[in-house]
Formats: C-alpha cells, sequence, structure tokens
C-alpha cells in the first residue's frame, strides 16, 4: 500500500513535469498566440485586446501557475482557434485514438508472441536467420511508408478495404495493422532472445525431463520468465507507440488526437498542446503503473516495495 | 554466430554503398535534383529511359533527388546519433557511477522525457528553434537520448562494483580518471552497439519529422520530405513514394544489420 501511494506520488510529480517542459517549450516560440488568433488582418488594438483577454500579457511563471491552479480543479482551458473547451475536443478524439492504438497494441502483442514462440526452438538454423532478416526489413521500414504502401495496394489496386478515414472496423483493420506490424516484430525479437537464454536453464531441462510436452516447456515453463522483460518493454514503448500513432493517423486521415496535437503545434493553440501532451504523458505513466502492478500477478515472488 | 556473423558483414558492405554515395550521389546525378527536366511538365512521368525511376508532379527526376537527398539524410542520422550518444553516455555515467542522489535525479529527469511522445515533442521544438539542418540534429538528439542512458547506467551499476575499479578508487584515484580509463573503455563495446541501433532510430526520425512537413527545409532534397510530396499522388504515381521509402529502408536496415550483426546471436541489441 506504502508502495502505491509513492508510486502515486510520483506520477504525478512527472505529469507536473511535463507541463512545466511543455510551458516552457511553447513560450518559447518566437511567434504570438495572440497573433494568430486574430488572423493576418488584425490590427494591434484587436491583437492587444485578444492578448489581454486570454491573459497572455502576464509574465510566463503566473501564466503557468494560473493553468496549473486550472487544471487542478479539472479546467483545461479553451482552444484558442475554436475557443471550444480543451477537455471536450480531447473527449471527442480520444475514443478514436485509444481504439487506433489498443488494437495496434493488441496486434504487436499476438505478432510477438507468437513470433518468439515460432522462432525460440529454431534458435541457430537457416529458418531463424531468414525469420531474423525478415523481421529487421519489416522493423526498418518507415511506419508512414508502410501505411502508404498498405493504400497503395489493399485500398487502391485490389479494393478490398477503403481508403482512409474512419468508420466502421474496416476502416480500423490497415492501420491498426501497420502500428502493430514493427512493434510486434521487435517484440519477437526480444521474447526470442529471453527464451533462447531461459530455454537452456535447469528447470526448463528438469521440466523437460518428467516428460512435459514441447509446446508445455515453451508456453508454460519457458514464457513465465522469458515473458516479464517483455512486459516492461511494453510499458517503456507505449510513448514510442503513441509517435507511431501521430504518424499512421496523418497517413490514414484518422481524426484523432496525434493528428490534432501536431496541427496545434503548428497553429500554436497553447491550451490544445498543453492538453494532448498532459494526455499522452498520463496515458504513458498509466500504462508503467499498470505494467508494475501486472508484474505481481505474473511473478508473485516480485514483492513491492 | 556465423550467421550473425555475416550479418555484420552484410551491414558493413551496404554501408559502404551508402557511404559512397553520400559522397559522389551528386556527381553521379544525371539531372539538377530542383529543376523541371521532363518533357511534360503537368504529371508526373512513371520510370522510363531516360528518367529510370520516373519524374514527379513539378517534372523533376525521382534518381537525381535520391542521390542528392542520400548525403543529408545519412548526415543527419550520423550527427544526431553523435548528439544522441553524447548526452545519453553522459547522463548514464554519471547516473551509474555516482549513485545515490545524482542517479535519483537523474533517472527522474529520464522518466519525464520518457513519459513524452518524442515525436510531438520534436515537432514542438522544431517549431521553437525554426527548422534548420542544426535544428534537426539537436532536436532529435534531446528527444532519443533516454534509452541510451539508461543502458549505459545498467552497465556501469554492475562495473562500478567491479574489483579493478575498487582498486582504482583504492589507490586514490579521481573519479575522472576512473571514468575515463577503467568505466568508459569498458562500455565501449555497447556504446557500439547502441550506436549502430540508435543511427537506424535517428534516421527514421528525421524521415518521420520531414514526413511531417517540418524537416531539413527546402531546396535540399531529403527522402522524408519526398515521400510526403507523393501523399497526393501515391494512387496516379507510386513511383514517387515508393522509390524514397526504399531508400529509407535501406539505410535503416544497414545500421539495424550491423547492430544485430555486433549483438551476436541474433539477439535483440540493448536489451
Amino acid at each position: 500500500m506504502r508502495y502505491l501511494i509513492g508510486r502515486l506520488m510520483w506520477a504525478l510529480l512527472i505529469l507536473v513535469g511535463t507541463t512545466a517542459i511543455t510551458f516552457a517549450i511553447v513560450f518559447l516560440v518566437p511567434g504570438d498566440p495572440a497573433r494568430v488568433v486574430a488572423g493576418p488582418r488584425a490590427d494591434a488594438a484587436t491583437i492587444a485586446s485578444i492578448r489581454r483577454e486570454l491573459a497572455l500579457d502576464l509574465p510566463v511563471p503566473v501564466q503557468y501557475g494560473r493553468y496549473v491552479g486550472r487544471l487542478l480543479r479539472g479546467d483545461l482551458g479553451r482552444s484558442y482557434a475554436t475557443r471550444e473547451p480543451v477537455a471536450e475536443i480531447l473527449a471527442r478524439r480520444l475514443p478514436s485514438t485509444a481504439l487506433l492504438a489498443a488494437t495496434g497494441l493488441a496486434i504487436a502483442i499476438v505478432i510477438g508472441l507468437l513470433g518468439g514462440l515460432v522462432t525460440a526452438p529454431l534458435a541457430g538454423t537457416w529458418m531463424d536467420r531468414t525469420a531474423l532478416v525478415l523481421s529487421l526489413g519489416l522493423l526498418s521500414a518507415p511506419v508512414f511508408w508502410l501505411g502508404m504502401l498498405a493504400l497503395y495496394y489493399v485500398g487502391y489496386r485490389w479494393r478490398l478495404l477503403p481508403l482512409g478515414g474512419a468508420g466502421d472496423v474496416r476502416h480500423l483493420i490497415l492501420p491498426a495493422l501497420v502500428l502493430g506490424t514493427g512493434t510486434g516484430v521487435y517484440y519477437a525479437r526480444l521474447l526470442h532472445t529471453n527464451l533462447v537464454s531461459v530455454l537452456g536453464a535447469d528447470y526448463v531441462r528438469a521440466a523437460r525431463a518428467r516428460g512435459a510436452s514441447a509446446l508445455r516447456v515453451v508456453a508454460v515453463h519457458a514464457l513465465r520468465n522469458a515473458g516479464l522483460p517483455l512486459l516492461t518493454v511494453i510499458g517503456l514503448d507505449f510513448a514510442a507507440l503513441l509517435n507511431g500513432v501521430v504518424l499512421t493517423e496523418t497517413v490514414f486521415h484518422w481524426p484523432g488526437l496525434g493528428r490534432l496535437a501536431f496541427d496545434a503545434v503548428l497553429s500554436l493553440d497553447v491550451p490544445v498542446i498543453m492538453g494532448t501532451v498532459l494526455l499522452s504523458a498520463f496515458l504513458v505513466v498509466a500504462s508503467n503503473l499498470a505494467i508494475d502492478l501486472l508484474y505481481r500477478v505474473v511473478d508473485p515472488r516480485i514483492r513491492l516495495g | 554466430m556465423r550467421g550473425t556473423g555475416s550479418l555484420l558483414r552484410l551491414g558493413l558492405a551496404m554501408g559502404a554503398l551508402l557511404v559512397l554515395v553520400a559522397a559522389v550521389g551528386p556527381t553521379l546525378a544525371p539531372y539538377d535534383p530542383a529543376a523541371p527536366v521532363a518533357p511534360q511538365l503537368a504529371e508526373p512521368m512513371p520510370p522510363a529511359a531516360p528518367f529510370y525511376l520516373g519524374t514527379d508532379d513539378l517534372g523533376r527526376d525521382v534518381l537525381s533527388r535520391l542521390l542528392h537527398g542520400a548525403r543529408i539524410s545519412l548526415l543527419v542520422g550520423v550527427v544526431a546519433m553523435v548528439v544522441t550518444m553524447v548526452i545519453g553516455t553522459a547522463i548514464g555515467l554519471a547516473a551509474g557511477y555516482f549513485g545515490g542522489g545524482v542517479d535519483v535525479v537523474l533517472m527522474r529527469v529520464t522518466d519525464v522525457m520518457l513519459a513524452f511522445p518524442g515525436l510531438l515533442l520534436a515537432v514542438a521544438l522544431v517549431a521553437v528553434l525554426r527548422p534548420s539542418v542544426w535544428t534537426i540534429f539537436v532536436v532529435i538528439g534531446l528527444v532519443s537520448w533516454t534509452g541510451v542512458a539508461r543502458v549505459i547506467r545498467s552497465e556501469v551499476l554492475s562495473l562500478r562494483e567491479r574489483d579493478f575499479v575498487l582498486a582504482a578508487r583504492a589507490l586514490g584515484a579521481r573519479h575522472a580518471r576512473i571514468l575515463r580509463r577503467h568505466v568508459l573503455v569498458n562500455v565501449v563495446p555497447t556504446i557500439v552497439v547502441i550506436a549502430a541501433l540508435s543511427t537506424s532510430g535517428t534516421i527514421l526520425l528525421d524521415a518521420g519529422l520531414s514526413f511531417l512537413g517540418i524537416g531539413v527545409p527546402p531546396p535540399t532534397p531529403t527522402w522524408g520530405r519526398m515521400i510526403q510530396e507523393a501523399t497526393a499522388y501515391y494512387r496516379v504515381a507510386p513511383w514517387l513514394m515508393l522509390f524514397p521509402g526504399a531508400a529509407v529502408l535501406y539505410a535503416v536496415l544497414t545500421f539495424n544489420f550491423i547492430a544485430y550483426g555486433l549483438a551476436g546471436d541474433g539477439r535483440a541489441p540493448g536489451a
């Protein structure tokens, strides 16, 4: 329990850290948000009044203090561009990004487990070396390029799936596959590495000597131990997955948070930038916390705290 | 092991070709990469002699643009990797060697950085610093050092307790000397593997930034921006995205082969 409270406090501190860094970066921008809001033809008086209205005339630390104060009351502010509450914009965009990220992650985990389990017993053979070269090929391809290839062949030439956008399950298949494949191949290589080192261990040989089936040896005895480090990587890799989300959403015109954040940065929409960064940092921190707790379930020897 | 040894040789051979193209590519290019040279300028022409990889929507020769782009892509990848490695190694060394409060603070900073999606942070930083080649070097380095720091730190943590380090300390050697002569020397093999791996990462990140339209600014033709410019034409002129994408794949694959080859036994490096 004390461990959990400590972890939660730390998670909160990380979130405060990310808001401070983001705020600092945004206000180093040479552009003037008030000018962006006012539009290109506004006169000086209009810009000045907008600056006062958005409290941009106050010193940056004061603005930051006000922002954190509002944040603690659950108020994320309003978009400079549309004057809509940021919380509403995020709430509208989050489900599609969450759907894409979760499906992509699920695909990655399936590919990782299957790939690792299938290739580990083959270690050292030509089949394993072929699998390694193939997986490195997939790992090395830019995710947005894979997306465009998928759109060209599957969507345009073969007319099997829609050409981007969101809607039913058919819109989800390609972006989720493209997002999950590279990550999945990486997981497979990690699991492969860990499995190979575990397969020679005494308890695995003992299980084999007791007459356990090959499948049982790999899936139950070896996977338990080889899978643990993979859990950490999945948690750490979550931020990298969000990188992929930004690119995938761009290629497939997927109306999610990644695209929103990118557009907000380019238009200096400070509250929206802050909101998306905070939300993604929250997701990363929460996923790491969840993985920590999951460790305990998978390996009861680990006592937290 | 034999298999991965050949992986390393393959990677090095591919790397030699890449360096060669980056060095002499612009002189090999048959046309001016920025000039409209195709007989028809209105729409892209498919690959056919004398435009072996086709032309783009502005009538420019794709092959010439690719050859000119090789230098900048490799340069950004390698310099950004050096920035990444310097920051990551310094932080990892300090955290692992000094331990205690230094370690706690540095690892907390690393955790905060890890919570940022690197690409968004890079986009924000480029917006602040204005796009130029130098900005891209620094920004990619600033968002990619965390993994390096973690690997180096865990390596140094175990080195710190080894006999030769303890002996040097007992003999009264200064921290700077111990770090340089005893610790750094022993993490060099790890640094080499991670450097190769991180080059593949920086090339991909650079291509991603270019694809989002905020990479190295025009007129330098970068592979990532060629793919971005091709998005509007991917159905009618797929060769416009096919070749630059394949070029990025080749460069990234080169460094992945080297990294996996060095790590040996088909192991995932850095794991």
